[in-house]
């Protein structure tokens, strides 16, 4: 009996000539899974459609001539053409969810699946902001909850919870530090902000109003206290400083440089963008911190980065507190949690600078991060730095002899580690690394920032990686770096494997194509 | 005329109290293609060390500081449309902004063209 086989082979055949991929062709152009897409509307075509509707009932037009004369221009598809345009399009992402990040919680780390399942929660998701209070008791309760843990966390003594986002919480510390000099008479103009900052600071400072004057890095890449000190004056109303830093280094003088502002008369904006690296290790309200933005969607793996809002809660001094923007979570005698608002603000908060936001923030948000928190505990949270500090370490560490860290010799990185493109030949730099990663099956890691470094590379790899997950990206960084090294002319078109090759990123920037034209040859478009 | 140099990579083209401020061959270099390039106002008023313009390239955004005080009287305008002349000719075609000099006594604190080579080969 052969009956299942039949005609089918089962098994292949012996000496089969393979030839090279490059010389086989396909009818579609497409390979395998890898589909060359078209746009949308290239694929559309006025005979399909995706619904059914009903002829317009014929009606008196009272639009007085302003009835859209031209075809509305709406691609024609079918539903299950629609989805497989979208999800084609989706498989050519890289994710968190495909491999290993380089970027880090600076974009994206993981984002542990009970987050999503305790967002879902009904109480939590269905319900409306204008809702009566006694009917979310458990969600003024969550947030309340979350305020007390970001507090404990940073040893301040205040938060506003309703910020959306890192520089979203940026402004808002901004302004609460203006709102403390204007109530003691005594408003200042200039913001000071290191080359080691992040680069929303002194965009945050431009748009709070301020005259922003940058402070240099030292040799080791940490802020210069001394130039630092030597620019206070009576003018500053404060710095803004990263830390850890753009560099991936703690700033071991931040408690001399809050000294020093405070001494001056100044305030402390500390961006906590980098909070992932220290969480549970440090307090920033120990180094004289006098407000901070906790990006959750970083810190505590809420989703961004296309996935999901940010939210960037802000914790302030004691200095601050009063100023800080309605609304606020307050649990009273009764054990009940009540949102103060502009209504009953007076005898509670009066000196608040306003609001930022019209209600009170990411609510999904907050739950995901109270559930990474609770989930994790004290000690959990403690090694999700220790460890994330590590695996940067470990990169640093495992790549310091190839490529050039350029401040590998003052010590252990912090969350990220940083490189520069010192040593490449042949005319070879970052770029061209970046995109022989993308044919090795990684996303590159950030790259030309910070400014401080020739050609930065600066990897972050969270806490969430294996050794041998971080094993098999080290081999593949390595391999492309000698490649780089010995001046490999294929680097220069890479990548290679990808649906796109290199791309005219200089065209794209001069001359960028924002709108689809409308080829003339093109069928008319469905009405 | 005289031309000048900045440890920022600016030159500066002197021709009586003119003065033509562009970035150097160097700086254009370093930057990577331009992609685009903000100059200042006709009619601003810049004290030395002011942030005069913006140069942009595909890796980075960088500020072009005014080497010299003066008002700025007339513009590259040609920047605008493109850009990549800041690339293929950095110290000719590529200028930025020309104005008028209040203090010609600034000029002296600024590099001649063999001492920004020098100071370009110790980088």
């Amino acid at each position: 009996m052969n009956m299942l086989s039949e005609g089918r082979p089962t098994k292949q055949e012996e000496n089969l000539t393979m030839p090279t991929q490059d010389a086989i062709t396909t009818h579609t152009g497409n390979r395998a899974l890898m589909v060359d897409e078209p746009l949308i509307f290239e694929t559309g075509s006025p005979d399909r459609s995706g619904v059914d509707l009903p002829d317009a009932p014929e009606v008196e037009s009272r639009l007085g001539g302003l009835d859209r004369k031209a075809p509305i221009g709406v691609p024609g598809l079918s539903e299950a053409e629609m989805v497989r345009h979208y999800t084609r399009l989706s498989r050519q992402n890289y994710a968190i969810d495909v491999g290993l990040f380089p970027l880090g919680s600076c974009t994206m780390k993981h984002n542990p699946r009970l987050n999503e399942k305790m967002a879902r929660l009904k109480g939590f998701a269905d319900i409306h902001p204008m809702q009566p209070m006694e009917s979310v008791q458990g969600a003024l309760e969550l947030i309340h909850e979350l305020a007390e843990w970001l507090k404990l966390l940073t040893g301040m003594p205040a938060v506003a919870m309703s910020p959306k986002a890192g520089a979203h919480g940026e402004l808002c510390g901004i302004l609460a530090i203006r709102s403390a000099l204007e109530a003691r008479g005594d408003a200042r103009e200039v913001i000071l902000v290191p080359e080691s900052a992040h680069g929303t600071n002194p965009a945050t400072a431009a748009f709070a109003g301020y005259k922003v004057e940058d402070i240099p890095a030292n040799s080791n890449g940490r802020v210069d206290l001394e130039a630092l000190k030597a620019r206070l004056g009576p003018d500053v109303a404060g710095v803004m400083i990263t830390n850890p830093n753009t560099c991936g280094l703690f700033e071991p003088d931040m408690k001399a440089i809050s000294d020093a502002v405070h001494a001056a008369g100044g305030l402390v904006y500390c961006d906590g963008a980098n909070f992932n690296a220290i969480v549970g290790k440090v307090r920033p309200g120990d180094l004289g911190v006098d407000a901070m933005h906790i990006n959750l969607h970083k810190t505590f793996s809420t989703p961004h980065g296309g996935g999901g809002p940010g939210s960037g809660p802000v914790v302030f001094s004691e200095a601050l507190a009063p100023f800080a923007p309605l609304p606020i979570v307050e649990k009273m005698d009764n054990g009940h949690f009540h949102l103060i608002e502009e209504e009953t603000a007076e005898e509670h908060h009066s000196s608040s600078f306003g609001r930022m936001v019209a209600f009170h923030g990411q609510m999904g948000m907050f739950t995901r991060a109270l559930t990474y928190m609770l989930s994790h505990g004290a000690d959990g949270l403690k090694q999700v730095s220790e460890d994330a500090v590590l695996n940067a370490n470990y990169i640093l560490r495992s790549l310091d002899d190839i490529l050039e860290a350029p401040f590998g010799k003052s010590g252990p990185c912090m969350h990220e580690a940083l490189f520069s493109d010192k040593g490449f030949t042949n005319g070879l730099g970052t770029l061209d690394l970046a995109k022989g990663m993308i044919d090795e099956g990684y996303h590159p890691m950030t790259m030309y920032f910070p400014l401080v470094v020739h050609g930065a590379m600066l990897v972050e790899p969270t806490e969430t990686e294996s050794k041998a997950a971080i094993d098999q990206f080290v081999g593949a960084f390595r391999s492309v770096a000698e490649r780089a090294k010995a001046g490999d002319e294929l680097l220069k078109s890479a990548p290679h494997f990808a649906p796109r090759h290199r791309l005219d990123e200089t065209q794209a920037a001069r001359k960028p194509a924002l709108v689809w034209t409308e080829p003339e040859d093109f069928a008319e478009a469905a009405e | 005329m005289s031309r000048y140099f900045t440890d920022e990579h600016e030159w500066v083209e002197v021709e009586g109290d003119t003065a033509t401020v562009g970035i150097t061959d160097y700086a254009q270099e370093q930057l990577g293609d331009i992609v685009f390039v903000e100059v200042p106002e006709v009619g601003t008023e810049l004290e030395q060390g002011d942030d005069a313009a913006v140069v942009e390239s595909v890796k980075a955004a960088s500020d072009v500081y005014a080497a010299v005080s003066g008002e700025v009287i007339e513009v590259n305008e040609a920047l605008e449309d493109e850009p990549g002349l800041v690339n293929s000719s950095a110290e000719e075609d590529g200028w930025f902004f020309r104005l008028t000099l209040s203090d010609k006594e600034e000029l002296e604190e600024l590099m001649d063209e063999k001492a920004y080579k020098a100071f370009v080969d110790g980088l």
